[in-house]
């Protein structure tokens, strides 16, 4: 039983509110496109394909969190446990491999796996207890923290195997004019294109009739706690792949994922997405984590403590979103 | 009106109930655990660190209050609470006669930044958990651009309010239940109140009615902060200086918002009460209490204190459905 929406929301949103409204992704390009050329003045070199491809490593995971979050988002629901099944993650693939290589892809499906089941449980508990998903997944975040903590002892186990974390650090060298390749960037590049079908599929217009008016789509028809609960399953599964790339690259401690639920809602409203569901695009969102990500670099290229920086990346974030609001409005 | 009222008031009772049966069960429970242990939840020390514990949150939850039934949130009570504590103790300097200019400098500052979370949302309008974010983010930044430790010093008068107690109530218990007893007098009776209700259960229908409702949520979060305000007082009288991460270390934004809604207040805004806040930060307290009695890991205590926010949560909706259904039957 599928529907179709007689028209996207999307572009019915994009109609309505012209190219500059909420939902539209030219504020976060032309965003995105200013922070570039100050990079790019500040590091000519920011150009070359190899720094041009380890920039885009390093951005990866939070763009796949972003487009995970995107999903739950649209849906007009939250998922504020992403930053701490990021950190239980790598805790939990740390302990399991204890530096053993062979044990590295059965305990990388496990890590799939356990992101799957925790959007699972975010999206029954969602939708069939009724439970806001803001308090479902603050209380699975409390949840996840504390049964690491409690499993650990209170600090990380074990190693992670050079095999776990080549899929973070390492590429396909010795490609002409590029050098290396990251699998990062390639993991990203699958998993967008997986995440554009998702949404031109019946699925995504679903989503977006639900997130646009939850009652409407049920009365047409729509599973919506169906679609609803996929959201949170993807946006699981995303944060486990986000969790195997920043193994890689970091070390393992608990502040892995300190933080990165808000930096990832951050990250897709800032991609014009809008809280509350209906509007906005899952490319949106990913270029909006790009631009966190470049933000964060040019402040780091112009000398902006680390201290500071929350401060300049909060009153951005307040500008964009305002200028996107007032557009709307006019 | 008094049916509008009555419609008010019935799933905020209804709710209030359930977390204050909840508490008595635990309570209950809790205390023959513990006696089984060979402890008491009772005992005089046990109490009062308890009271102790629920004070500062409860005086923050009482102030998301506001917010949450207004259909806002404030994410940045966290950050003002480690900023006000900052402002107190490098007010007071350690003087006496300096307690009152810092009384008014934290009140001014947090008043201030409420004005400024409303301001962004009513009139930018900007997403109450974006804007409030961006603000805690800009404050973290001032603070850990500005600090690196602890700073400034209370006078051992101003110690009073973080020490002192009554019989076995702390007077920080105390404030919090005065303040929570203005809150819900300002909810239940004044105008102010009423247009907060309104404009929490259909922002649209409370502006066509009347309701200022840029106002109303401009006032809202102006009171919030101010609360998280007053529980940076307590807790720079508590730790006797003012702490950079102590807001944030608390996790005073995220467990206000589970205190609230633990106490029946509907996420979505316009129905609640002081009253189930305040059963709230009990029961999340007893919790407390009972796994520090029982010597539980620490840790584990994180875990349950997520299972019972969420199941609280699943009850009150699960009740709420069934009465809606019940309702239309005999309708």
């Amino acid at each position: 039983m599928t529907v179709e929406a007689p028209t996207g929301p999307a572009t019915l949103g994009q109609s309505r509110r012209g190219r500059w409204g909420a939902g539209s992704i030219l504020p976060v390009v032309v965003i995105l496109a200013l922070l570039l050329i100050a990079v790019g003045i500040r590091q000519p070199d920011f150009y070359d394909p190899p720094a041009l491809l380890a920039f885009l490593k390093r951005a990866a995971p939070l763009i796949i969190l972003a487009a995970g979050q995107y999903f739950v988002i649209v849906a007009g629901d939250f998922d504020l446990s992403v930053g701490s099944l990021v950190t239980a993650e790598v805790v939990i693939a740390a302990r399991m491999i204890d530096g053993d290589p062979s044990a590295t892809w059965p305990v990388v499906a496990l890590v799939l796996g356990f992101g799957l089941l925790v959007g699972l449980v975010n999206g029954l508990v969602t939708t069939r207890l009724l439970v806001p998903s803001f308090i479902t997944t603050l209380g699975m975040y409390l949840i996840l923290v504390g049964a690491v903590y409690t499993w650990t002892g209170g600090s990380p186990r074990g190693a992670l195997s050079e095999e776990f974390r080549m899929l973070g650090r390492r590429g396909i060298e010795g490609v002409p004019w590029l050098g290396e390749i990251p699998y990062a960037v390639l993991i990203l590049l699958v998993l967008a294109a997986l995440a554009i079908l998702a949404m031109r599929s019946d699925f995504g217009k679903v989503l977006l009739a639900v997130g646009d008016n939850p009652r409407a789509a049920r009365l047409a028809g729509g599973r919506v706690a169906g679609v609803r609960t996929i959201a949170f399953v993807i946006s699981g599964g995303c944060a486990a792949v986000a969790a195997i790339l920043l193994g890689g690259f970091g070390g393992v401690s608990f502040q892995v994922g300190a933080g990165l639920e808000f930096t990832a809602i951050t990250a897709v409203v800032l991609g014009g997405v809008v809280l509350g569901g209906g509007r906005g695009s899952v490319v949106g969102a990913m270029l909006g984590a790009l631009t966190l990500q470049t933000l964060l670099t040019l402040l780091n290229l112009l000398g902006v403590a680390g201290a500071l920086a929350s401060a300049v990346q909060g009153l951005i974030i307040l500008a964009a979103v305002a200028i996107g609001g007032l557009r709307a409005r006019t | 009106m008094t049916t509008l009222s009555e419609t008010l008031r019935r799933p905020r009772i209804d709710s209030t109930n359930g977390v204050w049966l909840a508490l008595g069960m635990t309570l209950i429970i809790g205390g023959i655990l513990v006696a089984t242990d060979g402890g008491s939840l009772f005992g005089q020390n046990s109490t009062v660190s308890l009271l102790q514990r629920a004070a500062g949150l409860g005086i923050v939850a009482v102030g998301q209050t506001f917010a949450i039934l207004a259909g806002s949130l404030d994410l940045s009570v966290a950050y003002v609470i480690s900023l006000t504590s900052l402002i107190a103790a490098e007010t007071m300097a350690g003087s006496d006669g300096r307690v009152l200019p810092a009384i008014l400098a934290v009140v001014a500052v947090s008043g201030a930044i409420g004005l400024v979370n409303g301001l962004l949302i009513t009139k930018l309008r900007i997403n109450a958990f974006i804007a409030t974010l961006g603000v805690g983010l800009l404050i973290k930044g001032y603070l850990e651009q500005g600090y690196a430790g602890p700073a400034g010093s209370v006078p051992v008068s101003f110690q009073h309010l973080g020490y002192d107690r009554v019989g076995p109530v702390p007077v920080a218990f105390l404030l919090f239940i005065g303040v929570a007893a203005v809150a819900w007098l300002v909810i239940k009776r004044s105008r102010f109140g009423h247009h907060l209700i309104a404009t929490g259960g259909d922002l649209d229908v409370a502006r066509l009615s009347g309701v200022r409702t840029d106002w109303v949520l401009i006032r809202t979060h102006i009171v919030c902060s101010l609360c998280a305000g007053i529980a940076g007082l307590y807790l720079a009288s508590r730790l006797g200086a003012g702490a950079p991460r102590v807001g944030a270390e608390g996790g005073y934004d995220l467990e206000s918002i589970a205190a609230v809604v633990l106490g029946g207040t509907v996420l979505a805004g316009g129905k609640g009460g002081v009253a189930g806040t305040v059963g709230g930060v009990l029961l999340l307290a007893v919790i407390d209490g009972i796994f520090n009695q029982l010597a539980v890991d620490p840790f584990f205590k994180q875990v349950v204190r997520g299972v019972v926010i969420v199941a609280a949560v699943a009850i009150y909706a699960l009740r709420l459905r069934r009465k809606v259904v019940r309702k239309a039957a005999a309708a």
